[in-house]
């Protein structure tokens, strides 16, 4: 059996509700991060109000799963991934990712953890399928998806609007037996 | 799209918690019925305590319980019901089955075996499981046989598990794969 | 038509409505013991449910309509005699990008295939377009519900996206399909 929450670059780990606010509060005052990441206005809570949030989301829920993500090297927090299951009959999960410390942004680390999020949804849950969207200008992650094995299936037309001006949000997915193969040629 | 809760001699219904209690109230007395499906000592509740229990189990309304009253397609009486319940938040893709047919005169004409042929077809097609569980006591002969021909493999035995007149009896294991279900319904 | 006094509920043949706690939980549900109906309609197991359950999620709809506010839900009725023959909702609304899901399903057999389904989406697109002010509308719909398909794409929907497999029922594998309408190709539409 495998150590699946261990990466090249990162593991996957959870922390205490404190800390999580800590990190999401200096997170979201970088608000190009967070307009990478999320496409619901950017906001700015309180590390109290956050906490009860990250409180909240620790009570057992049966559909999602979400990870922190450490550096191996230094156990530094640098962001968050999580999968949220649309449906255990259809065996198919959502997934989001984000990178907090924008000092680790294009150096590996999120495709690492992507890789961990999508083997443990097809190893450690049995899923089928794992799907995710994301905004057209966001060049940089769209590479890392791609570089994960996930296949473009479609764009949303016009589906954000910042600054006044439309862009549109790509949709991706991997498939089990894509996944498998993959995992064969390395 | 086929409606797989039309049977041939029966279909899968709602349960309507009121029609239960009554319903199991009068079947309860028969301890014959009580001992082949119970593994509990028999008890005689009330139709108000069978109306509370069932209500309370269909309120939850849990995607992991899927309750089902078995109706006679010919003039739609009350039969009994039939349900199954995923085990281990879903990652195995197992569910137990449990069924009952409650008046004695309705056993042994095929209601049950039709009743299981449906919630198997859901089961396999609708939910996705990979695999059916279910026990039966070593006293239930009809039960038994009508499993096997639903395609139920013996999987194994708890020895002595009930004590029932002085007398030890084994409790069975029986399963059915999604792969063998497919091949008996080609 | 697009004018304060034409109304938004009434078509040729059918009308929307609101949900009626006593009468209509029987009705909907005999339509959910219909698996056939229900497995077209809906991405969620098929499941039986009591009248008693399906009053409960009329309270948890008007529940959610009334503090999320991101839900409009309708009831279809046949302008006839009023009775319930099927629903039509906008969901998901997020009001900062202006974008909402589209869903509807005629439960009522004999009201099927009567042209009845695209009357209600062009009252549920005007709603959505012109009571709702939304930037676009998108529509999800199985491979394997043909008619879903030819209704959508009668009213202009593009397909965007296609989830490969995405869904697995009767022992297949099937694509999720997502179509969009922007407010403008329907402007375009009403307008010619």
């Amino acid at each position: 059996m495998k150590d699946i929450y261990r990466g090249t670059l990162v593991r996957l780990s959870d922390d205490s509700p404190e800390l999580l606010a800590k990190a999401f509060a200096r997170w979201d005052r970088d608000t190009e991060q967070h307009r990478l990441a999320d496409s619901d206005p950017a906001q700015l809570w309180s590390e109290k109000k956050i906490k009860e949030f990250q409180e909240k989301r620790a009570e057992t829920n049966s559909k999602s799963f979400r990870f922190s993500i450490h550096t191996l090297d230094e156990d530094k927090l640098i962001g968050g991934v999580g999968l949220w299951i649309s449906s255990w009959t259809h065996a198919e999960t959502w997934l989001g990712i984000s990178i907090g410390e924008r000092d680790y942004w294009g150096r590996g680390y999120g495709t690492d953890a992507m890789r961990l999020a999508v083997q443990y949804a097809f190893l450690e849950l049995g899923l089928r399928r794992v799907s995710l969207g994301l905004h057209a200008y966001n060049e940089r992650a769209l590479k890392s998806y791609q570089k994960v094995g996930f296949k473009l299936e479609g764009r949303m037309r016009g589906e954000g609007l910042r600054d006044g001006v439309r862009y549109d949000s790509l949709w991706m997915g991997i498939l089990r037996e894509e996944w498998l193969a993959l995992m064969e040629t390395k | 799209m086929k409606d797989i809760f039309k049977g041939q001699l029966v279909r899968l219904s709602a349960m309507d918690y009121e029609e239960f209690g009554r319903a199991y109230a009068t079947w309860n007395r028969d301890s014959e019925l009580m001992r082949l499906m119970d593994s509990g000592a028999s008890v005689l509740h009330s139709a108000k305590a069978g109306k509370d229990f069932f209500e309370k189990m269909v309120e939850k309304n849990s995607p992991e319980h899927h309750f089902f009253s078995i109706r006679a397609l010919e003039d739609n009486r009350l039969l009994g019901d039939i349900n199954l319940d995923v085990v281990n938040n879903w990652l195995g893709r197992n569910a137990f089955v449990g069924i009952v047919i409650g008046n004695r005169a309705d056993w042994s004409k095929g209601y049950g075996t039709d009743a299981m042929n449906l919630i198997l077809r859901f089961a396999f097609t609708e939910i996705n499981l990979h695999r059916v569980t279910l026990t039966v006591f070593e006293y239930n002969p009809r039960a038994i046989r009508s499993y096997e021909k639903a395609g139920f493999r013996h999987e194994g035995r708890i020895r002595g598990a009930l004590l029932r007149d002085g007398k030890r009896w084994d409790m069975f294991f029986m399963g059915i794969l999604r792969d063998e279900w497919i091949s008996l319904n080609q | 038509m697009l004018d304060i006094q034409t109304q938004l509920f009434e078509a040729q043949d059918v009308r929307f409505g609101p949900i009626d706690h006593e009468a209509h939980p029987e009705i909907e549900s005999k339509w959910t013991h219909d698996a056939e109906f229900m497995r077209l309609l809906d991405l969620k197991p098929a499941r039986p449910l009591s009248p008693a359950m399906v009053k409960k999620q009329y309270e948890a709809v008007e529940k959610e309509m009334d503090e999320d506010k991101n839900l409009f839900y309708f009831t279809i009725r046949a302008r006839a005699d009023d009775r319930l023959i099927g629903k039509a909702l906008i969901e998901w609304v997020d009001w900062t990008n202006g974008n909402g899901f589209v869903r509807l399903g005629i439960g009522d057999g004999e009201y099927r295939r009567k042209g009845y389904g695209s009357q209600a989406l062009s009252m549920l697109l005007r709603y959505a377009f012109g009571e709702l002010n939304l930037y676009r509308v998108t529509a999800v719909v199985p491979a394997y519900n043909e008619g879903g398909l030819r209704l959508f794409q009668k009213f202009g929907f593009v397909e965007e996206i296609r989830r490969r497999q995405a869904l697995n029922r009767d022992g297949q594998f099937w694509d999720l399909i997502s179509f969009g309408l922007l407010n403008t190709e329907w402007r375009e539409q009403v307008k010619a």
